[in-house]
């Protein structure tokens, strides 16, 4: 009796502590997801396990959905939110709370989402989700978003290209994290801008079959660079981080040599010595944000479908980052003129990539 | 002196509470309103929103709590059988992932009828999780290396073994080139969503056997009492004739195995499919917690399993109501703190104690 009493007195306690803090400060927020009016449009993004600051895709994805928010007067919390996934376990239960939350679009960035987008859609048809780097899934209710990558690496191909000429090496270099369809298109529109501008130039390929193996891609970087390369254009993930490492140290031993970042814009990645340099000449960007504005828009305007959506130069999905500090005017004037041949269908480019036994030119 | 009067459970108890206070006061002072706690809290428990009572019960939430209940209970369990010997098994992970190896390697590679094949999965995950905790056992037992350092190279060692194994010897998808091919039909631990998105199925049932296994061995057999004996005293458990050195490695074993079958459970019903692990789950340190919250007695992590369950799964409901969900991992690092301070608890509790006896003797008086 007496222990029961404790426990009371215990628990007593501590609701009356509760219930005097909770008056003292105001209830502000109720249910975010679910105060909404029926006006307005409820936008869920789901990260990965990077999380939401994790400077590339889920970050990105999710300026998209707030730009949109911004010009649509739709208020964080409210409007719109995020829920980080601490594991994998997470990402259906965190993908069907926000639908039984009843927000318009559920929103997810990366092909690990597959199985767990392809569940819950399934459970959820009333329910729009967009996911990005995912193909061949084939519902009503789930868009998937892919970019056209052989168009954007074409026009890092003209950098590259242009750089090679420029320090009279002509040679380029290029390193993959792992072979799949995805970086054939990377790798076939890279060879194709290089040669536009440089015919001759050879180019060094390496598959470092890892997307997480920065000390590889360092090894991999010395080869290449080592070889004569004068660019490489870094496809790898955090492999890629070892390739910027490597340029970094040979830039301060006054080398010529460069990085073409890849995905987000790297160029604070690249910074070495004082801070006020980097190694990244521009970066390939995959504009995961323009696919989650335009799911928002389409939501907002009824438009929303379901099915694959690719993302071209023309549609602004693939391209340059808005500020290149390590390109010159006429590098510049040379990509725009690219981009407007590739826009005006005067060039076509390939995702099916040349192997060293095809072209002497290929090294690798 | 502080008297043992006091039940773990009432500790426990207290220290769950103020560590949900703890967490009130952090979204007070960061200007939050700290009741969305309890909002949430009680929507993963229960499915039912106070915000919004007019949506009624939603069965996915509390289905969401049992389902991600389920490995911390059986990592816990094996956290608390080692700690009953006197050993710290802090090797968990490396366990788990020797048992996803092994339940993948089964669910792909043999040709079983259902339920059978399920069963063998569990069964060889099991095993896979006893075989990888041996080593640590072994080299403790026989030659008294600290099974702290063992257990966390073993960890590593499982990661990097995973790959190697997972990409040589099964096949993979090549879609994503990440993970192995789905599953077969064979392996499944049904679905007991009724009707919601949860995840939730019939692994509950090794849970449940699970925990009478480890209160019936522990505490019902002669074999769990030289074990405990083992644990209280290593030196005098051998003096009165029990064999410590084959406990110690029996012990490690069986606390592995717990493990392993939580790692079978994940694998067949939240993944159907082997994984390639980039890092840790983390379920095997989360045993830690729940077998020291638990008092590392079998209906002690059950409860504990399903508090620590119930923080993971509200994690949701958190951020949904702005609240971080680093919130939730605070609170259960409060939990965890009070709990170490349980003498403290226990001083306060004895002088309320005195405190009602004298003024009852002033009553009397």
């Amino acid at each position: 009796m007496k222990k029961f009493f404790k426990i009371a007195l215990v628990a007593v306690l501590a609701l009356s502590l509760v219930a005097c803090s909770s008056s003292e400060t105001p209830s502000t927020s109720g249910d975010p997801a679910t105060t909404g009016d029926t006006a307005s449009i409820n936008i869920g993004f789901v990260t990965d396990t990077g999380g939401i600051d994790d400077k590339s895709f889920n970050q990105t994805s999710y300026e998209g959905i707030k730009r949109f928010a911004s010009e649509n007067g739709l208020v964080e919390n409210e409007n719109f939110s995020y829920l980080q996934s601490s594991g994998e376990e997470q990402y259906i239960p965190n993908l069907s709370s926000f639908a039984e939350e009843g927000v318009d679009l559920v929103a997810a960035a990366g092909f690990l989402f597959t199985d767990a987008i392809t569940t819950v859609a399934a459970q959820y048809p009333d329910v729009n989700f967009l996911v990005i780097d995912v193909a061949g899934i084939e519902m009503d209710n789930v868009q998937t978003a892919n970019f056209a990558v052989n168009e954007g690496s074409y026009l890092v191909g003209v950098v590259a290209g242009r750089k090679a000429l420029e320090t009279g090496t002509n040679h380029v270099g290029m390193v993959i994290g792992q072979e799949s369809e995805s970086m054939n298109g990377f790798w076939a529109g890279y060879q194709e801008g290089v040669w536009s501008v440089c015919p001759d130039c050879k180019i060094s390929y390496d598959n470092s079959n890892s997307f997480g193996d920065t000390a590889l891609g360092k090894t991999l970087a010395q080869k290449q660079f080592e070889a004569g390369a004068s660019v490489i254009f870094a496809c790898a993930g955090a492999t890629g981080n070892g390739v910027i490492q490597e340029a970094a140290e040979r830039r301060q031993n006054g080398e010529d040599v460069w990085v073409i970042g890849v995905d987000t814009d790297q160029y604070e990645l690249g910074l070495y010595g004082d801070g006020t340099e980097s190694v990244i000449l521009t970066s390939m960007m995959k504009r995961v944000d323009t696919a989650t504005y335009n799911a928002c828009q389409q939501i907002k305007d009824g438009t929303f479908k379901g099915g694959n959506v690719d993302y071209t130069l023309a549609d602004e999905g693939v391209g340059l980052p808005a500020e290149n500090p390590n390109l010159t005017e006429e590098d510049l004037a040379a990509v725009a003129e690219a981009e407007e041949a590739i826009i005006g269908g005067s060039v076509t480019v390939s995702t099916v990539p040349q192997t060293s036994a095809d072209n002497p030119l290929i090294i690798g | 002196m502080t008297s043992k009067k006091h039940s773990t459970l009432v500790v426990s108890l207290i220290a769950v509470i103020l560590g949900i206070l703890v967490g009130c006061v952090i979204l007070m002072v960061t200007g939050r309103n700290p009741l969305n706690i309890f909002v949430a809290l009680i929507r993963s428990l229960t499915g039912f929103s106070i915000n919004n009572p007019d949506r009624g019960i939603n069965m996915m939430y509390p289905l969401n709590w049992l389902l991600s209940s389920m490995p911390v209970i059986l990592t816990g369990l094996s956290v608390a059988f080692a700690y009953r010997t006197g050993l710290f098994n802090i090797g968990g992970e490396g366990q788990y992932i020797a048992g996803s190896i092994a339940c993948a390697a089964v669910a792909l590679l043999i040709d079983l009828p259902p339920v059978i094949h399920t069963i063998a999965c569990v069964i060889a995950a099991a095993l896979a999780g006893a075989l990888w905790a041996f080593l640590p056992g072994f080299l403790k037992a026989f030659r008294n290396i600290n099974e702290v350092v063992i257990c966390v190279m073993m960890n590593y060692i499982a990661l990097y073994f995973n790959d190697w194994f997972v990409r040589s010897f099964l096949p993979i998808d090549e879609f994503t080139l990440a993970r192995t091919v789905n599953f077969p039909e064979t392996v499944s631990l049904g679905n007991l969503g009724f009707g919601t998105a949860s995840q939730f199925n019939y692994g509950i049932i090794f849970v449940i056997i699970a925990v009478i296994v480890f209160w019936f061995v522990m505490e019902k057999t002669t074999f769990g009492y030289s074990l405990r004996a083992t644990g209280f005293n290593s030196e005098g458990s051998r003096y009165a004739g029990m064999k410590n050195r084959r406990n110690t490695v029996l012990s490690m074993m069986i606390a592995g195995a717990f493990t392993g079958v939580a790692a079978a459970i994940v694998l067949i019903g939240n993944y159907s499919y082997g994984r390639i692990y980039t890092g840790f789950d983390n379920f095997g340190f989360d045993g830690i917690s729940v077998a020291l919250v638990g008092g590392a007695n079998a209906f002690g992590v059950l409860a504990s399993g399903l508090l620590f369950g119930l923080m993971a799964a509200s994690e949701t409901q958190f951020q949904i109501l702005g609240i971080p969900s680093e919130v939730s991992d605070l609170i259960q690092a409060a939990i965890i703190i009070f709990v170490a301070m349980q003498y403290g608890i226990r001083l306060i509790l004895d002088f309320l104690d005195r405190k009602t006896m004298k003024d009852k003797v002033k009553e009397v008086a």
